[in-house]
């Protein structure tokens, strides 16, 4: 367990951080800690001890060394826009805010990549490469707003990952500092490493192995040409039966999407997208490249959206309507957030086949609590977000809905999928790793850990459930079961 | 990969398919118990390549094979780690499916495990992944002979660190694999060769200059005065880009290819010691070093000749070196990490292997 520090060691470290990183740069008083109590998953709030701005990755070594004096829990956070609770800050810890770290270091247009600071964020990257015709690959709804350095720790993807990756693939080279403040480059500016792939190990790790303070980041030629399918079904197993017929028919889409009906009446409200209202499942698909092959591949996937009985199909005629039918689906969930006070959004991953399957179960799930779920579905890759609807000023509401999605994530394990696709673990699905993971892969992850932060002060209590923690331990569900 | 659909296995099982996970299990119990490390190997045809010459017990894995389960609609292929590619590649030319990575099939004999053990991809890895970036998931024995499983079988997964992509290229040392899922692709419609008289930096600026344009391109090597490109993707795409890009046609460049993937090019022939430079796409030739082979788009570079270390490395600037075959293999095969990096390395090794039964000495020396 991590032991609080006494009243006057936090007097102590509050006066050391503030000497190192100026007093504007520490905020120790709790109203102005809030805007850093939760991510976007703001079922689940804490204050820290203080919150830190570094401005520079120097500020961020001395923060750390200094941490790692007191051993007090360091948690870093980007933007916010993270959904499992991952950059909620630990009462007893410091929050490590990184957004001063938004500078674009270097571009290199002929290798095609570019060097950035974590808090720069995912979009800028590509509005940055946009006049050398390159852009940044993955494509989170949050781009606008959310960092690199976030996408990093949570290894996040978007609606383009089928076709151009996560976040994993994306990348070619890391700085790091660890726990204790040494710095650290992974990755090289090849494309491999001499030793472990620590790249691999370091993307997805929710903060819980080191602090990214430089990224280089792989940019792609962007597409010549982008068109968007877009068919209209009449119920959820058609339209999954398409997403098969697509795959079968060899096109990989840049993005296939699917909404069901409650997100398509939510999306069209909100985005005026000309999307069918009666249809039970609309799947939309981007084809992009040369203006060859996006010409060939459109006109198939049209042909076979109709072969499988498509009730309605739209095909974009120009860049306004390609970017109306994708307004439609980036806004859903706000959209779907208009039709109650709150929802809670899931992140399960599936085999694409299991999809219809799933729905069904997931309708009957619905109905048997009674709060409605909106569904957007990554269907290329198999990644479904339901959006459970609830009001979390109703306490029955919030166990409801937190049970639902806790039996959405079992539901995709069983089925042969995994508790989260991009979102991360956080603190959110920190119980249902025990559903995932036996206890000896559990122990595994856990002596990873150990091997990059002995103290376990990095993001303790998320991501990954330290079993010898006897708190967490109790946490997790009494009965592993596995096959 | 505890999920096992019984509708879509559609290809017959070999009768020399095998699980022979249990006589692994034992068998490295044994090592443990007796403090023996052991060599893991299957096809043998990377024994001598890309780590340094370790000989300890043998675990020979090439028993434990078989595709587990292979659904073309979900673009997974799930086979025992002693598979041999062929067979594979076999599997998915059915449902016009393919490898993207392009992997070495070295006369039939590679495996599945030990292509991912090496990371070995070959010339499509730039624009087609590696068989790091295609891997979704991977059952280990660890040195503490546990049967884990980590990631799966969809195509996104970020619950708990990334395991399944960590084995790439850790050559065995931290977990003898078993099982491995990858993400595989549709075979492109066509493929077409375009080839180029120049210097290999007129050379290396053209395939960044061309990589960068949003075409089709699938393979970019240079070789004795000649850049080739390659063309993979929907016949109107590659035929339009050939016609906008010129350059000559090469009929029956299959063959060209595959010598570059299986290194039975001439370039590779005979006993000089193998250099594999990983660099920057984009770095300056170094013309001073013998004979030069430019692969990945620039990415990755084969010296041939009986080279220090030192100054391989200083060639590589920021990127790193390694010994891929013949030379001194007892001595250091990659580039050098500093305190800081071994230190991380080795705790990390232990993590996985305590008693540092498998592979030791393989990767580094002191790993």
């Amino acid at each position: 367990m991590i032991e609080p520090l006494s009243t006057k060691a936090q007097r102590e470290l509050l006066r050391r951080l503030r000497q190192c990183l100026g007093a504007d740069s520490v905020i120790g008083e709790p109203e102005s800690q809030r805007p850093f109590e939760c991510d976007a998953l703001t079922l689940y709030r804490d204050l820290p001890l203080a919150v830190v701005l570094p401005n520079s990755v120097a500020q961020v070594q001395q923060v750390l060394r200094i941490c790692h004096q007191y051993a007090v829990p360091i948690v870093a956070r980007g933007a916010g826009t993270g959904l499992c609770a991952g950059a909620m800050p630990h009462p007893d810890g410091i929050l490590l805010a990184m957004s001063k770290l938004d500078r674009i270091l270097e571009i290199d247009p002929l290798a095609r990549t570019a060097r950035v600071e974590p808090g720069v964020s995912n979009l800028s990257i590509s509005e940055a490469a946009a006049c050398y015709g390159l852009y940044y690959g993955p494509d989170p709804s949050s781009q606008i707003a959310c960092t690199i350095g976030g996408n990093v720790a949570e290894n996040s993807g978007g609606v383009h990952c089928l076709k151009y990756g996560l976040t994993v693939h994306n990348i070619l080279s890391l700085n790091i500092l660890t726990v204790a403040g040494e710095a650290l480059t992974i990755g090289s500016m090849g494309l491999d490493s001499p030793g472990y792939d620590l790249l691999a190990l370091l993307t997805g790790s929710e903060g819980l192995l080191g602090i990214v303070t430089e990224i280089t980041v792989r940019l792609l030629p962007a597409p010549e040409l982008a068109q968007v399918v877009m068919g209209g079904f009449a119920s959820v197993s058609a339209a999954g039966d398409a997403v098969a017929a697509v795959i079968a028919a060899g096109i990989i889409p840049a993005g296939l999407e699917m909404m069901d009906r409650l997100a398509i009446q939510a999306a069209e409200d909100f985005a005026h997208a000309g999307y069918p209202r009666d249809a039970a499942a609309i799947l939309l698909c981007e084809v992009d490249g040369s203006r060859e092959e996006v010409a060939q591949h459109s006109a198939e996937v049209a042909r076979l959206f109709n072969s499988m009985g498509a009730s309605s199909l739209t095909i974009s005629a120009d860049e306004n309507q390609r970017a109306l039918l994708w307004k439609g689906r980036k806004s859903a969930f706000p959209a779907v957030g208009r039709l109650a006070p709150d929802y809670y959004c899931m992140d399960g991953t599936i085999p694409r086949g299991q999809i219809s399957y799933v729905l069904n179960e997931i309708y009957r799930m619905s109905r048997l609590c009674g709060l409605r779920v909106a569904n957007v579905f990554h269907a290329g890759d198999g990644n479904l977000h339901p959006l459970i609807l609830f009001d979390a000023s109703n306490p029955q509401d919030v166990i409801k809905a937190q049970q639902l999605g806790a039996d959405i994530l079992e539901l995709s394990v069983r089925v042969g999928g995994c508790i989260t696709g991009e979102h991360g673990v956080g603190v959110e699905k920190l119980r249902q790793m025990a559903s995932q993971f036996t206890l000896e892969e559990l122990t595994q992850f856990e002596d990873i850990k150990h091997a990059f932060d002995p103290s376990l002060n990095l993001n303790p209590g998320k991501g990954v459930p330290i079993l010898k923690r006897c708190q967490e331990y109790r946490a997790l569900p009494a009965q592993h079961q596995h096959d | 990969m505890r999920y096992r659909p019984s509708t879509s296995m559609t290809e017959q099982r070999r009768s020399v398919d095998a699980d022979r996970s249990e006589h692994i299990i034992a068998t490295l119990r044994q090592a443990r118990d007796t403090q023996r490390p052991v060599t893991i190997s299957a096809g043998g045809s990377k024994r001598h390549l890309a780590g340094r010459d370790c000989e300890y017990d043998a675990l020979d894995v090439s028993g434990h094979r078989g595709i587990v389960d292979y659904q073309p609609q979900e673009l997974v292929i799930t086979a025992r780690a002693g598979t041999p590619l062929i067979e594979i590649n076999a599997s998915l030319q059915a449902h016009k499916q393919m490898l993207s990575f392009e992997p070495p099939l070295f006369e039939g004999r590679a495996t599945l495990g030990g292509t991912l053990a090496c990371n070995l991809s070959g010339p499509a890895r730039p624009w087609g992944g590696s068989i790091r970036d295609m891997v979704l998931g991977v059952q280990l024995i660890n040195g503490k002979c546990e049967r884990l499983n980590f990631g799966g079988t969809v195509m996104k997964n970020v619950a708990g660190f990334d395991v399944s992509r960590l084995q790439a290229g850790a050559l065995g040392t931290l977990g003898v694999l078993c099982e491995v899922s990858l993400k595989v692709l549709p075979q492109p419609e066509t493929s077409l060769t375009l080839c180029y008289a120049m210097t290999a930096a007129e050379a290396v600026q053209c395939m960044n200059v061309r990589a960068g344009e949003a075409k089709p391109l699938s393979g970019a090597f240079w070789l004795d005065g000649h850049l080739h490109l390659r063309l993979s993707g929907a016949a109107s795409a590659v035929h339009s880009t050939a016609a906008q890009w010129g350059g000559e046609i090469l009929p029956d460049s299959e063959a060209l290819w595959a010598g570059l993937r299986e290194m039975t090019l001439s370039f590779f022939a005979g006993e000089a010691p193998l250099w594999r430079f990983s660099v920057k796409s984009s770095a300056p030739v170094t013309t001073d070093f013998g004979p030069l082979l430019i692969d990945w788009g620039g990415a990755q570079r084969w010296v041939r000749g009986a080279h220090s270390r030192a100054q391989v490395q200083q060639a590589a600037a920021r990127g790193h070196v390694t010994l891929f075959r013949g030379g001194n293999r007892s001595a250091e095969v990659r580039s050098p990490l500093n305190a800081v990096e071994q230190a991380l390395q080795q705790r990390l090794k232990h993590a996985f292997d305590p008693d540092g039964i498998l592979n030791p000495g393989r990767l580094y020396s002191w790993l």
